[in-house]
């Protein structure tokens, strides 16, 4: 191969990257969104032996790094609070969103310090292309066999991309199955009792860490 | 069986200092509430120790031992798929016994899943379902845990009929491969269970919410009904025009901004 044949290949290889890559950041597809985030996160997860260790701090940096900017916490707060949502001061709101997503980082964490040889699959994307509200559906394989684990993401297309706002695992949406905690706790102490609440179980995750979890993984 | 009865009696007699939140689908809370507890203590001092200590054997014994019962749970699972009117996956779960059982040494191996055998779980229950018998009030079960009245019913016929083991004899052999089952099907949820434990607020109502739109997935064959939400705010930058909230801008923008407290208490900790 002369050299101008092997420099033509090269040019050829990276304009047609660019091509590609050029409008997958302008609207990526929310399937292809979700993938490439999932994936980052497996692949980051099983090449990071702090992360199996269940080092909180690493698998915090992770997640707000790879999966925080893409999931609209505000309206998932807001769906699981249901009606009490607008009885709720601006001030209430801010709160309630803010532990409410700390408790669902800190789960999320905890279920990342558990991928070991976890593969993705992804069943096709049934939306019209121009939809604007779709689901992602997949499911996860376990490494020791078995029924896999389901694992759809909800999304809505914003001014600056798909944003995630309900997940389902194992074929229970998360905001329908919160919605019940959430009014039980605020049939008892009201907004407030549920805020206090979700900050106490902060606290006491906090103060144990994800390591808990990550101990009893064989 | 004289043990459950008992157990019965006190979880209802405990039941009545119960509060309870009126959920239309759970009419019996307070005593199941009970049970659910009782589950928790017997799970906390017997099954998850012998879950844990499980665990710790090879990882090719463990997955042995799931898919030898896996193998005669299929069995099940294929009539169940024929009675649902599910003719194709009935047949390949009839499929996955023969190769299992014959080239996987008795189900220890599952080879079904290498040739594209995917396995399924069906039971009598979900088949009631297909067959429009409604779920009916939610049921926390002596051992066995959550269930409807539906499902309770259709677990006895489980046990008898989809439960080869069952006829297992001598009856020392039955009941030590029913201990090893549990603790096997134990030891497979531990990490999920400790993620409940995390997620949780209440983690009976949390568990009861999720078990029953499980259940009813599983009905579907794991087609989720789409979510859908009665007093949906929309995404958060149009709140602002839609619920005429002044303040949902600067609320949009918390979780930018509290992403760093969240990572100090732990930096902290350390």
């Amino acid at each position: 191969m002369n050299i101008f044949k092997k420099l033509f290949a090269i040019t050829a290889f990276a304009i047609g990257t660019l091509a590609f890559i050029q409008p997958a950041l302008a609207q990526e597809a929310p399937d292809v969104l979700i993938k490439r985030i999932s994936q980052d996160v497996l692949d980051t997860a099983k090449a990071d032996k702090e992360i199996q260790g269940g080092n909180q701090r690493r698998i915090l940096e992770l997640v707000e790094a790879k999966i925080l900017p893409y999931v609209d916490f505000q309206r998932m707060t807001a769906l699981a609070a249901g009606r009490f949502w607008r009885q709720a001061t601006p001030e209430q709101q801010k709160r309630l969103t803010d532990e409410f997503r700390k408790l669902l980082v800190y789960t999320y964490s905890g279920a990342i310090a558990q991928i070991r040889d976890q593969k993705l699959e992804f069943k096709p994307l049934r939306a019209e292309p121009d939809a604007t509200d779709v689901e992602v559906r997949s499911q996860v394989l376990q490494p020791r066999g078995g029924e896999p684990i389901q694992l759809n993401y909800r999304l809505e297309k914003v001014a600056d991309g798909w944003k995630i706002y309900d997940l389902n695992v194992l074929g229970a949406w998360l905001v329908e199955t919160y919605k019940g905690s959430f009014a039980a706790e605020i049939n008892k102490g009201g907004i407030d009792g549920l805020i206090n609440t979700l900050t106490e179980k902060n606290k006491r995750l906090a103060a144990s860490g994800t390591a808990k979890g990550v101990k009893t993984a064989s | 069986m004289n043990l459950v009865i008992r157990i019965i009696v006190l979880a209802l007699a405990l039941a009545v200092g119960g509060c309870a939140t009126t959920d239309p689908r759970d009419p019996f809370e307070p005593y199941n509430r009970a049970m659910f507890t009782f589950n928790d203590k017997a799970d906390q001092f017997v099954l998850k120790p012998a879950a844990q200590a499980y665990s710790k054997l090879p990882s090719f014994v463990q997955t042995g031992v799931g898919n030898f019962f896996g193998n005669l749970w299929d069995i099940w699972t294929g009539a169940n798929n024929f009675l649902q009117g599910k003719v194709g996956d009935g047949f390949s779960d009839v499929m996955r016994v023969a190769v299992n059982t014959t080239f996987g040494i008795g189900g220890i191996f599952d080879l079904g899943s290498e040739v594209g055998l995917v396995k399924h779980k069906e039971d009598f229950g979900q088949t009631l379902g297909v067959w429009g018998v409604k779920s009916g009030p939610y049921v926390v079960l002596p051992i066995l845990g959550p269930s409807t009245l539906r499902d309770s019913a259709a677990t006895i016929v489980d046990y008898f009929a989809g439960d080869p083991w069952q006829y297992k004899f001598p009856v020392r052999w039955r009941n030590t491969g029913t201990a090893i089952r549990a603790t096997d099907q134990r030891a497979s949820v531990l990490d999920a269970v400790n993620l409940l434990e995390e997620a949780a607020l209440d983690r009976y109502v949390f568990v009861r919410d999720a078990y029953l739109q499980r259940r009813e997935s599983k009905i579907h064959d794991g087609e989720t009904k789409k979510s859908t939400y009665d007093d949906d705010v929309g995404p958060t930058p149009v709140v602002t025009e839609k619920a005429g909230e002044s303040n949902s801008v600067t609320v949009g923008n918390v979780s930018s901004q509290s992403a760093e407290p969240l990572g100090k208490t732990v930096v902290n900790k350390e």
